[in-house]
Formats: C-alpha cells, sequence, structure tokens
C-alpha cells in the first residue's frame, strides 16, 4: 500500500460514462465491413491450395476466367507492386508463386458480379502441384533432417525462425540451492478468435490510388500492405475502418493479406472488390494463438521464496513469419511471472512448420507461458505443504524490485494489492476450505479452488519501440464542441469513449461534446497499431498533449472574454478563478470569441512510450515501461462420472493503474474472463496434417450458461506517472489471468496436474481417474 | 423468379426471391442490414430474426418459407427517435461492445420477455444460449434484459 500515490483530481476520467459508439449499435445503424457497397462493386475470392508443402508446376485460371459472372483473374504475375504481404518480416507472398507452404494458402484471385459466382468460380481453377514432404510438428520441424519450410531469409537456422534468450544469474547455482523443484511439460492448442464479424473489406479504386475500408484493428499496416502490392505511394492508399465487429489480435495482421487481395483485384478490374470470408474460411486460413510445447523447472527454498527458474518452449508459428517474433518475445519476457527469481534461463523458439500462420491473439504469446508458470507455482505449493496464494505472495513483484530481465520497478506496481483484495472479496481460506468439506462429502463431484497471478508488459516493448508513438489532433469547434482525430480504432473494446473522455477531462468540456472523427489514413495521424493494451495509455496521452494546447489557449481567449486574471474550466463552463461560478459563461461564448478574431482552433499531440531498451543477447534489459497486474480466483465444479467442469464462481482483480472508466474496464474483465474460460476448458480446433476444418458447431466458445455464477471484478490503482490520468493497459489482462486460474482449480479438484488445454470432458475424466495427464 | 408477400416490419412486401435464397440474404438485400451473418450454420445467433414473433436463424430459413407470415429485424423494434426498452436498456449497462451479436440479442430478449416477463438470471442465460458473444462474457447481457423485465413490469413498453 505504501507506495500506491494519490492520483489528481478528476471529473470525466473514472467516471462510467456510456460507449459513444452504442446507441447506433443497439438500432442497428453502425455500418461493418459487410453491409457496405459500391456501384459496380465484385466479389473476390482467393483460390488457395489444397495440400501443404508442394511445388506449383502449372496455374491454367482460363476455365475461371470464362465462368459466367467472372470480371477478373489475378495470378501472381498480374500484382503491380511486390508480390509480399509485410508484417515484420516480408517472407510472406500475397500468392504464393512457385512453392505452397500450408493449407488454404492463396495461389490466385478471382473477382465475380455476385458471391456465389465467385464460389463457383474458384473451384475450377487447375492448378498442377508437386507435392514435398511438409512436417507439422515445431519438435519435428527443429530436427536437422526435418523439410525446409521457412524461407532461409526469414529464419535463424533451418526452421527455427527465432530463438530468444533470457539468462539472469546462474540456474545451475540456483537449483543446486533449490530445496524442492518441480518440473513439468505443458501443452497448449490452438485458440480461435471468434471475433463474431468474420474478415472482410472492401477496395475501391479512386484518384490514381486505392481506398479500402474494413473490419480491422491496425489501418496503417494496410496502408503499407496494399503500397507495397500495389507499387504506390503511401499517400496514393486511403484506409477506412469501418466498425469492427471484434478484433481480439485477429485483426492485427490478417486485414492487410485481405485488403491487398482485394486491392489487386481492384486494380486489375477498375471497380470496387468485396472480399469477405465466411466462418470455415475465416476459422481455416487466418491466424490464430500458437499452439505450444512448454518444459519448466523451477526451485524454491523451503521457506517459498523462488531460486531458479529455467524453461524451454516452442511455438508453432506457421509457415510464415508475421507476428511470431514479436509473439515469441512477448512470451519469452513474460515466462518467468510476476515473480522475484534471482536465477532465470529463458528459450524460446518459434518454429514454421507447414501450417497456417499464427499470429496475435489477447495475450501474444504469455498465455502459454503463464498455464505453465501457474500450474508451476501450484506444483511447488503442494511439495512445500504451503497455501497456493501465500506462496505467491512471498514472491510477488513489488516496486524496487527487479523482473525476470533483470529490470528495475520503479513505480506503479499493484501486485500485491490486487493479491490481498482478490483474497479479501474470495474469501480464500473459507473458499478452500468448503471445497474440503464438499470433496469429502460428495461421492461423484468434486470442487477446486485456482489462482493465478499475472503481470503484462504494457505497449510494444523493446521488441519494437518504433511502433509505439502516436499522434491525435485536437479541435474545439466554434460552438464549444470538440473533434479529435486519432488512428487508433474502436472494435469493441471501449477505445473511442476512453479516448473522449481523456480529452474532456483535460478540456474541461462534458464528454458528450467530444466527438471522435472516422478512422481514414488521409484525415487522422498515425497513431500506430491498435494492440498490446496501449491505446489508453500512448494514444491517451497523445490526445492529453493536444487537447492540454487546445487548452491554454481556451484560457487565454477566456481571460479577454471575462477580464479575470485566471479562469477555471469545466463541464463546459468557464468562470474567474477562485470562486464565483455565478459568473460562469457557457464556454461557447469563449469559443466563438476565438473564432470571430481568427484564432487557431486545432492543435497537434505527440506521444511515445518511455525509452525501453533490451540485449538480445542476455535477455536483460528494460523491457516494457511500465506493467499491469492481476490476480484471478476461479471456483469449478467437476463432475467425476463425465469429466465435465464447470466455473462456478470468479474473482477478478486487476491493476491497471488509474481506471478511466470503469463500467467500460469492467466489460473487457468479464470478456476476457470468458474467453480463458474457453481456452482453458473448450477451445478445441485439431489439426491433421496442417488441415484445419473448424465451423462454430465444432469448435465450442463460452455460451452464457457456460459463464461463472458469479463474477466478481474489482479494481487496485497504482498510477503510472507517464500515463493520462495514471492510466496503464487493461484490454489483453483479464484473459492472460482468467484461464490458468481454471486450470489450477481442476487440478487442486480432482488432485492431479492438468497438462495440457483444452481440459476437455474426456481428459479431465482421465486425469481424475488415473491422476496423470493423457496425451 | 418466384414472388411473395410478406410482412417486414410491420410493412407488406411484394419481392421477388431467387431460388434457394435464404432469409438472411433477401432480408440484407431490402436493406435490412442490422441482420448480421456471423457463420451461415445456425451457431451464432447473430441472423436472428422474428417470424411471426418467434426467434428463427435467418441463415437457415428459406426466403421461400416466409410468404405469407410477418418478420421483424431489429429495424422494427424501435424507431431512432422512439427506441424500444430493450434499445435503452442494453444502452444504459453498457451490454453493447463490439455490437455484432446486439441485433440477435434483441430479438431474442424481446421473445423472452414476451413469454417470461419475469425471468431469473439462469433464464435469461438459458434463453441467449444460442447467441453467441465474444466481447462481454454476457454478464452486462444479462443484465439488460433484467433491467428492460423491469420495466416492463412496471409499464415502461410499448
Amino acid at each position: 500500500m505504501e507506495e500506491l500515490k494519490v492520483a489528481e483530481e478528476t471529473r470525466v476520467v473514472g467516471q462510467a460514462v456510456p460507449r459513444l459508439d452504442a446507441e447506433a449499435k443497439v438500432k442497428g445503424e453502425a455500418r461493418y465491413a459487410d453491409d457496405l457497397a459500391f456501384p459496380g462493386m465484385l466479389y473476390g475470392k482467393a483460390i488457395r491450395s489444397p495440400v501443404p508443402h508442394a511445388r506449383i508446376k502449372r496455374l491454367d485460371l482460363s476455365k475461371v476466367a470464362a465462368h459466367p459472372g467472372v470480371a477478373c483473374v489475378v495470378s501472381p504475375a498480374d500484382i503491380p507492386g511486390e508480390n509480399v504481404v509485410p508484417v515484420i518480416y516480408r517472407d510472406m507472398p500475397l500468392l504464393a508463386a512457385e512453392v505452397v507452404r500450408y493449407v488454404g494458402e492463396p495461389v490466385a484471385l478471382l473477382a465475380a458480379e455476385t458471391r456465389e459466382a465467385a464460389y463457383r468460380a474458384a473451384e475450377l481453377a487447375e492448378v498442377e502441384y508437386e507435392e514435398l514432404p511438409a512436417v507439422f510438428d515445431p519438435l519435428e520441424a527443429v530436427k536437422s533432417d526435418a523439410p525446409q519450410v521457412a524461407v532461409p531469409e526469414a529464419a535463424e537456422t533451418g526452421n527455427v525462425f527465432n530463438h530468444m534468450v533470457i539468462r539472469k544469474g546462474d540456474v545451475a547455482r540456483g537449483f543446486a540451492e533449490a530445496d524442492e523443484i518441480v518440473e513439468g511439460e505443458y501443452r497448449v492448442g490452438y485458440q480461435e478468435h471468434v471475433y463474431i464479424e468474420p474478415q472482410g473489406v472492401i477496395a475501391v479504386p479512386e484518384a490514381g490510388g486505392m481506398a479500402i475500408y474494413g473490419t480491422l484493428q491496425c489501418p496503417f499496416y494496410v496502408q503499407n500492405a496494399v503500397a507495397a502490392v500495389l507499387g504506390l505511394p503511401l499517400s496514393k492508399v486511403r484506409v477506412v475502418q469501418t466498425a469492427t465487429g471484434g478484433g481480439f489480435g485477429g485483426k492485427e495482421d490478417v486485414p492487410s493479406q485481405l485488403a491487398a487481395m482485394a486491392a489487386v483485384l481492384a486494380w486489375k478490374s477498375r471497380r470496387p472488390v468485396k472480399v469477405v470470408y465466411d466462418r470455415e474460411e475465416d476459422i481455416a486460413t487466418t491466424s490464430k494463438r500458437h499452439p505450444a510445447v512448454i518444459r519448466y523447472r523451477t526451485g524454491a527454498k523451503r521457506d517459498g521464496r523462488l531460486v531458479a527458474v529455467e524453461v524451454e518452449f516452442y511455438y508453432n508459428a506457421g509457415a510464415y513469419q508475421t507476428l511470431s517474433s514479436a509473439v515469441l518475445w512477448r512470451g519469452l519476457i513474460h515466462a518467468a511471472g510476476p515473480y522475484r527469481i534471482p536465477n532465470v534461463k529463458v528459450d524460446g523458439y518459434s518454429v514454421a512448420t507447414n501450417t497456417v500462420p499464427c499470429g496475435a491473439f489477447r495475450g501474444f504469446g504469455s498465455p502459454q507461458v503463464i498455464f505453465a508458470h501457474e500450474s508451476q507455482m501450484d506444483e511447488l505449493a503442494v511439495r512445500l505443504g504451503m497455501d497456493p496464494l501465500e506462496l505467491r505472495e512471498r514472491n510477488a513483484l513489488r516496486v524496487g524490485d527487479r523482473t525476470a530481465t533483470d529490470q528495475l520497478l520503479e513505480e506503479s506496481v499493484g501486485l500485491m494489492d490486487a493479491i490481498e483484495r482478490a483474497r479479501e472479496l474470495s474469501g480464500w481460506e473459507r473458499l478452500r476450505r468448503e471445497a474440503e468439506e464438499f470433496n469429502r462429502r460428495e461421492p461423484f463431484r468434486r470442487r477446486g479452488i485456482g489462482v493465478s497471478t499475472v503481470m503484462y508488459g504494457v505497449g510494444m516493448g523493446a521488441k519494437a519501440p518504433l511502433l509505439d508513438k502516436a499522434g491525435a489532433y485536437v479541435k474545439v469547434e466554434a460552438d464549444g464542441s470538440v473533434t479529435v482525430a486519432v488512428g487508433n480504432t474502436e472494435m469493441g473494446q471501449g477505445a473511442l469513449t476512453v479516448l473522449a473522455q481523456i480529452a474532456a477531462e483535460a478540456l474541461g468540456v462534458r464528454v458528450e461534446d467530444v466527438q471522435l472523427a472516422p478512422v481514414d489514413t488521409s484525415r487522422v495521424p498515425d497513431s500506430g497499431p491498435t494492440v498490446a493494451s496501449r491505446t489508453t495509455t500512448v494514444a491517451g496521452a497523445a490526445v492529453l498533449d493536444a487537447a492540454r494546447k487546445i487548452r491554454a489557449r481556451i484560457e487565454a481567449a477566456a481571460r479577454e472574454v471575462l477580464g479575470a486574471d485566471a479562469v477555471e474550466i469545466a463541464d463546459s463552463k468557464v468562470w474567474p478563478a477562485g470562486g464565483d461560478s455565478g459568473r460562469a459563461v457557457p464556454l461557447s461564448e469563449v469559443t466563438r470569441w476565438m473564432w470571430v478574431h481568427n484564432w487557431d482552433m486545432g492543435a497537434t499531440g505527440w506521444a511515445q512510450g518511455a525509452p525501453v531498451d533490451w540485449d538480445p543477447e542476455t535477455g536483460l534489459g528494460k523491457a516494457y515501461f511500465v506493467y499491469a497486474y492481476a490476480c484471478h480466483i476461479a471456483e469449478v465444479e467437476v463432475d467425476l462420472l463425465t469429466g465435465e467442469a464447470k466455473v462456478r464462481r470468479f474473482w477478478a482483480v486487476h491493476d491497471s493503474g488509474k481506471i478511466v472508466n470503469p463500467a467500460l474496464a469492467r466489460g473487457q474483465v468479464a470478456g476476457g474472463v470468458a474467453q480463458g474460460i474457453g481456452y482453458t476448458l473448450m477451445e478445441y480446433l485439431p489439426s491433421l496434417e496442417g488441415r484445419i476444418e473448424g465451423t462454430l458447431m465444432t469448435y465450442r466458445i463460452p455460451t452464457a450458461p457456460d459463464m461463472p455464477e458469479e463474477l466478481v471484478i474489482d479494481f487496485v490503482e497504482a498510477p503510472y506517472s507517464d500515463g493520462p490520468y495514471g492510466a496503464k493497459g487493461i484490454g489483453e489482462v483479464p484473459l492472460m489471468a482468467s484461464h490458468a486460474a481454471v486450470a489450477n482449480a481442476i487440478s487442486h479438484a480432482v488432485g492431479a496436474r492438468l497438462t495440457e488445454y483444452p481440459a476437455l470432458p474426456e481428459r479431465v475424466f482421465a486425469l481424475a481417474r488415473n491422476k496423470t495427464h493423457p496425451r | 423468379m418466384l414472388k411473395i408477400y410478406f410482412e417486414l416490419n410491420g410493412e407488406p412486401m411484394y419481392v421477388e426471391i431467387k431460388p434457394g435464397e435464404m432469409l438472411l440474404d433477401l432480408l440484407r438485400r431490402l436493406g435490412m442490414k442490422s441482420v448480421k451473418e456471423g457463420c451461415r450454420t445456425g451457431e451464432c445467433g447473430a441472423c436472428t430474426v422474428l417470424l411471426d414473433g418467434k426467434p428463427v436463424r435467418s441463415c437457415l430459413t428459406f426466403a421461400a418459407k416466409i410468404k405469407g407470415h410477418r418478420v421483424t429485424t431489429l429495424e422494427g423494434l424501435g424507431s431512432p427517435a422512439n427506441p424500444h426498452p430493450l434499445q435503452e436498456a442494453f444502452l444504459e449497462t453498457g451490454a453493447v461492445q463490439c455490437g455484432f451479436c446486439t441485433p440477435g440479442m434483441i430479438l431474442v430478449a424481446y421473445d423472452l420477455l414476451s413469454r417470461n416477463p419475469d425471468p431469473t438470471p439462469e433464464e435469461v442465460r438459458e434463453a441467449i444460449t444460442g447467441n453467441l458473444c465474444r466481447c462481454t462474457g454476457y454478464v452486462k447481457i444479462v443484465e439488460a434484459v433484467l433491467l428492460a423485465a423491469k420495466r416492463r413490469r412496471e409499464g415502461v413498453w410499448r
């Protein structure tokens, strides 16, 4: 508690302001990608590889082109610019020209007058493949005799795209000092985003360039990708975000691929082209959370102090790099958990296989290692005969501690407060006791209580500091209303509303007087990608920077209007400083005066994350400018006769610094908890030789009855001095913390360690019966 | 080409339908863009509309089947100037995040409240079990339906 600073007094920030975008959505007036149509619009479709690894011997599109309604076909030779989907590397072609590396890889494109014609024509392509040996498992793909999947220029060695390390202290000495050592191997499969709105874009030729409309998180990525495939300057490509029906990372880099496809078709046909995936195509061919194999060894002293952790983990990256190097890096940095550990050795590998490229998904490479480190903590607690919550308290990071990368935490560490609050809210001791009593009483049901604590590095971190910037433009109108332009996107998380609140707070206006401009790359500043739980912190700081400039001008004008030495502004009213709000005038009188006297009403703002610095040789350094923390507790009941597990009650406590909008933050937490419950219990997407055939019938996500009857959400606020009003990020954290609490509760319930997600009934049944995990 | 009569949001319609056309595509073609396509296999519930007051999956319903029937979409529930209490409850409780599931959720809730004016939270969860939401964890959606139910019982209902 001692290090918590008192946050500054706020009027709008901290209020549960209703979402600015909700009204259009409840009335059915919000327009998503597939709701838009343009005159003469065609429907684009990719022709995809049915095999996982092959050389293309022949590509004949003549029957496709001859099909009634087909207006345009595109082979690699028709791409006017570079045949690439640029993400971090440039190894992924838009259309495979010589070699296909995964089932579903696009080899050609077509556009037709109707969606039906496009589907039928896509079946008519004649492509001759000479199949090559393929590899699907990352542990097989790293062997020296494995088929070469990775494009050599994009890989460190063979199929190892990237190998990253942390070397802190001396793990051999650490383990020698340990009184107890636990070891484990953990496995997780894919997790699919299931944003309810599938991927979709429309490319519209305009003024010698291209406009793109689409459901997307990162308009500036899309702009870059379309400019590359068309060979155009960035200024000739304009990207407009439509209402976006969920992203969760799935609309970070994938829209670049769709937009590039639509753009190439639109460029050749000179007509607008829509590319919207159906659910099957979306599940089969777009990014997902990386499957992983994770090995841990953790050592502790008898009193619970952690002395060493050694980690080796493999992420199945798929056939191309896309975002895997960044995903791997976040996994690496988060591998040791939110604990004080003097000796740390981590080796992370992202490995190329003949499978669909994996990418960003809420948590971005951290949930996999969190499952492992939180399982290890519970194993240790059992071994030490210690309460698992107490074990975490003894090791939890505090201000003044150093992280696994030897980063000194100088401020804003609310982990201990989060743990204490979660302990209190859940009645931890009583809960555990009641579960034990229940289990003694009940023959065929078992209850378990699990906890998970996590830290989350806010923003892009030292892997990509060049993207941790944000621009903003704030303009006060003559009538006192305010327009804010930012390049970050609303996808359901509430960014628009939070940014409006920050502008309103800084300017002293009512939040309903603030309007966010539609995101159009030709009209909003580059604010970097809308990822990494960074929008509130970084874009919020940019809005604050611009708003403060305008505020200074409004105050100067108000002094003139009111004839006062100093003024106060709040709720869109202005009055002389030092009281007498009876003399208050509407802000519009001041802004009208500014307009009449030809004052500059607009200002740009700029922000970048505080400096970070990290050494890839040792893996040490200041990885992120600040961290968010959480402690989640789950109560789970397992039916021993069926193996079904149900989360009964759940407690989620977060430190994300100052909470700008508690209602929106609660929404984020509840949604993240749901996705975490899904990850642990049911979300199962098997792949056979690189083929993924999933529908929402076979890939189950939580429905309303799958949620706990009681979900308690609370916040402890350890403000961050560089964040707007002390705010840190929240978006990804609830998913990261929730799944491991559920996993630990299952293990507690059945008295055996769950080591693989998802905990399908047959797996839990076997685990409870055999006390070992089936593989 | 087949021409059919039906009633859409209280207005009589006489329209041509294509062979094999699904109700989802017909309604979207007629401008009812609140009817969303999320899966086309009847699993997500985003395309839910009311057929004679009962929720159906428009992606699994042949357009030809609605001949002579009443179809209600979210556009027909309230008007921009006079939103339905369910719409207001969704707005006030923050039950909307990305909004893509919202039209289907509201229509299913409408059906629930017309059958059961005083549902328990469990009954609300059960009623919306066929409608997927990936943002909210359903918590505030349940709150919204309970709030609307309360107002309906208190007589604040058109």
